[in-house]
């Protein structure tokens, strides 16, 4: 138990930082980066919480954790009840502990952000889940009556596991559909092990079975089951689609089809879900990097997830190729700190043009073009125009297209009279989450096209409220 | 000591059968007593099943005199997905069929469909073909030829083992409808593929024509079911051994310059095969349509690994085809496409091929398991 300072004194309290594996060491194993707060750290960072009345962090966090009291039970060193204060309202804590850009949400928002270094409100989350989770003392929230109703989640990612978190609290019998063999979305297949070790996010699902929710893999809805049978067949009250936004872009340039070019999908899918970096104990193969050159073009944390994936692999060389500059870098900070201090090159202010490839088809080069800003766009970002006369080619041997993501239309196609706009992705109302299709809702990526893990998950909660209520009143 | 499978049943409460499954090498009695010991049990019925090749895998039944607990936090239903095998056998020397348990694919699935498969936790997924299902009975058949290390593992398991992943239907169906005349051309293993589109097309009332061409007589299959489905029956081998000696080409041109009216072609088989039928019907302009075969990882369309080039545009081959109009296909790109990952497919073959034991183990999924289903499998 430890007295409350005085703010004055808090604020003295520099920030805690987290220890993290040395650059050279870190860049050529799989494990996790950041190691995490000792305890000791977490006491210390948790006395820099002011404790506001009104506290801004909690409306900055997408699903509203109550992080004033997580931090107080902290400070008191009751790490198992802040962690079932956490669970509360996320689900996964360990995971987004550690996968939240928290400089945009609830430490964006902490008031000590204004004239100090905010709270580290992100690492003390993962400090409690990661507690809890060794004590394997589980606090889980406590279920209400079963209500008899049933409800199906399609897609297994952060939007649909919120969203059944939820649900199953509120005592409606949940199941969620997965297509591939595991649980998790992008936890599973898009975010590498050194940045999310996939035992927690088995571990967070295997909490939510203990939660009663049932999960069953292997199960393409739109192919296996379409949500007319899962309503007509196998008797669901009411679905909430969330099957995020899967489907690759790639640039439509010459020599795409060149074997070495892979989508930032089938590169991350095939190291994170099939462990192909482990080809002693596991099957599936991928493009051995060995002392070769690799480029990934774009600059969001797909991009950054691939080169930091590919320097482990074993490249020689692993360039982020970037057609504005680091400014406009969607990745966050933490990210592109990390890839340059792994000795990742950045060739920002560069466009591909041509994919170069020899004659038995393998990819050899990149044809690039020198960008310069030109007029800010209308979203305010200024345009990247091409510098004439200033082609090259570079010699590569591999290239991972990661240049942003689209609707995987699988479930639309086979549900005609559900509304979608002309991306392909699907319309739902913004406040309740409904679709024109009577007990049919919709969140995440697939409504609002690649966005944050904490959004997905917030979406979750706020189609679980609303599902909750048409359960309840049968109202549409 | 010999190596033991790691699958080790918890009970909850009370004097229950016990399951455990162990692989047997070596002095057999000496492992089986030493295994027993360490379960402080007393056999109580042994030996189910017992497998020919290479090593044994046995499953013991026990009966557990002290019930042992659950560590608290340790999760027990982790069951993963399992899709039992009810029959299996040989057509011809590498080529099995198998009749999966999957009551929703069969249910949703057309001609044309394919699966993808997972063997074990450490497999690859790999897609092939659903040849038939059964809606009655919930199963579907697929037929694998061993070619690589993932097809021959399969190829090695039985009645009764399981399938850790079956997922699909997956793909656009094969477009049925009355052309007229229909030649359907299967080369190897791909006549298993060009079958379910023989029985559709012919219940839609075509004239079915059926090519089939194997390298030589032991490597024909379906030669039966082929012939009950089609109005006319020709087998072409590469060395004459059966049928006609020659190529499906060979046929296909034959029946050309006989002035046959041919309505739609449907050619699958190795790339080469299906190359060559897109010349052979291009000039007369008869409309073909291959079954394309591009390495694949999801089979849902979120990675592009099978990207294809029709006509110059990409299309994923798991969702938008696999078939396509073959005299748009970029046959080149495919077969080089394919190449990728050549030396790494070798080398797990050589390495499986050497000690399958391994492998072996995790595919085998316990028949007491399934018997006993309140023994979650590998919790500890």
């Amino acid at each position: 138990m430890v007295d409350k300072l005085p703010p004055k004194e808090r604020t003295k309290i520099p920030r805690q930082v987290m220890p993290e594996q040395e650059a050279c060491q870190r860049a050529h194993n799989f494990d996790e980066v950041n190691l995490g707060l000792t305890e000791a750290i977490a006491q210390r960072e948790s006395q820099r919480c002011l404790t506001c009345a009104d506290p801004k962090c909690t409306h900055g966090c997408p699903v509203g954790v109550q992080i004033r009291e997580v931090v107080d039970l902290v400070r008191e060193g009751e790490y198992l009840s802040a962690a079932a204060k956490l669970r509360e309202d996320n689900v996964l804590p360990a995971v987004t502990g550690r996968v939240c850009p928290q400089e945009n949400q609830c430490e964006g928002a902490c008031v000590l952000a204004r004239r100090f270094n905010s709270l580290a409100i992100g690492h003390i989350e993962r400090f409690v889940a990661d507690y809890e989770r060794q004590t394997g003392q589980v606090g889980l929230p406590e279920r209400a009556p079963l209500t008899g109703k049933k409800v199906a989640i399609v897609g297994s990612g952060p939007a649909g596991l919120s969203c059944a978190g939820d649900l199953s609290l509120k005592g409606h019998e949940v199941t969620v559909f997965e297509a591939l063999h595991e649980i998790g979305g992008v936890l599973i297949y898009g975010i590498p092990e050194f940045r999310l070790p996939k035992e927690i996010v088995r571990q967070e699902v295997e909490n939510m079975r203990a939660m009663g929710i049932d999960f069953q893999t292997n199960v393409v809805i739109g192919k296996t089951v379409t949500i007319d049978e899962l309503f007509n067949e196998e008797g669901y009250d009411a679905v909430f689609i969330a099957t995020g936004a899967g489907l690759p872009k790639f640039m439509n340039i010459p020599g795409e089809q060149l074997a070495g070019v892979y989508s930032a999908n089938e590169f991350l899918t095939r190291v994170n879900l099939m462990k192909a970096y482990d080809p002693d104990q596991y099957d599936s193969p991928i493009y051995d990097c060995r002392g070769r050159n690799v480029a990934i073009v774009g600059g969001g944390n797909t991009a950054m997830d691939s080169v930091r994936s590919a320097l482990r692999l074993g490249a020689k060389n692993a360039y982020i190729i970037y057609r504005r500059s680091e400014e406009e870098m969607p990745a966050r900070g933490e990210e592109v700190h990390h890839a340059k201090d792994e000795g990742v090159q950045f060739m920002n202010l560069h466009n591909p043009l041509e994919f170069v490839g020899n004659e038995e088809g393998n990819l050899s080069g990149v044809k690039l073009v020198k960008m310069e800003l030109g007029e800010a766009d209308e979203s305010g970002r200024r345009r990247p125009v091409p510098i004439e006369g200033s082609e090259f080619v570079m010699p590569i041997d591999m290239a991972v297209v990661a240049i942003g993501t689209g609707a995987n239309p699988l479930v639309q196609s086979t549900t005609p009279d559900m509304a979608t706009n002309k991306w392909g992705y699907i319309v739902a109302d913004e406040e309740t989450l409904r679709t024109n299709k009577r007990g049919v809702f919709a969140g995440g990526d697939i409504v609002s096209g690649a966005a944050t893990v904490i959004l997905a998950m917030g979406a979750g909660r706020v189609a679980a409220r609303s599902m909750h209520e048409f359960l309840e009143t049968g109202q549409w | 000591m010999g190596r033991l499978a790691g699958s080790v049943g918890i009970l909850h409460i009370g004097r229950v059968p016990f399951t455990a499954c162990v692989t047997v090498s070596g002095n057999e009695r000496q492992q089986q007593a030493w295994y027993l010991r360490q379960l402080s049990g007393r056999q109580h019925e042994s030996c189910l099943h017992e497998r020919p090749p290479v090593h044994r895998i046995r499953c013991f039944q026990l009966t557990c005199r002290r019930p042992i607990r659950p560590a608290y936090g340790v999760a027990l239903h982790t069951t993963p997905a399992m899709f039992p095998i009810k029959e299996s056998r040989f057509l011809s020397g590498d080529v099995k069929l198998f009749r999966v348990e999957a009551p929703r694919i069969a249910r949703k699935r057309q001609a044309g469909q394919f699966v993808i498969v997972r063997i074990h936790e450490h497999g690859e997924r790999i897609p092939l073909t659903i040849a038939d299902s059964d809606v009655e009975e919930g199963t579907i058949t697929i037929i694998v030829q061993g070619v690589g290390k993932t097809t021959r593992l399969l190829n090695q398991l039985e009645a009764g083992d399981s399938i850790l992943d079956v997922v699909g239907p997956l793909g656009e169906p094969s477009e049925i409808k009355k052309f007229g005349t229909v030649v359907v051309i299967g080369g190897g293993v791909g006549t298993a593929i060009a079958y379910p589109t023989a029985v559709a097309m012919k219940q839609a009332g075509n004239h079915v024509i059926t090519i089939v061409g194997a390298r030589n007589q032991s490597l024909l299959i379906l030669e039966d079911e082929v012939r009950a489905t089609s109005d006319e029956l020709y087998l072409m081998t590469d060395d004459g051994s059966c049928g006609e000696h020659g190529f499906v080409t060979q046929k296909l041109q034959a029946l050309i310059d006989q002035g046959r009216t041919i309505d739609h072609v449907l050619a699958i088989g190795p790339i080469p095969m299906m190359r060559a039928v897109a010349e052979v019907t291009r000039p007369h302009q008869i409309p073909t349509i291959v079954s394309l075969n591009p390495i694949m990882v999801d089979g849902t369309g979120m990675c592009g690994g099978c990207r294809v080039y029709v006509g110059k545009e990409c299309k994923f081959a798991c969702v938008d085809g696999p078939e396509f109009d073959a005299h748009q296909v970029d046959f080149t790109n495919l077969i080089q496409r394919n190449k990728m990952y050549r030396d790494r497919e070798q080398e797990s073959l050589e390495a499986f091929e050497v000690d399958p034991t391994d492998d072996l183990e995790e595919a085998h999924h316990c028949h007491m398991e399934q018997k006993f289903p309140e023994v979650g499998p590998r919790t500890v």
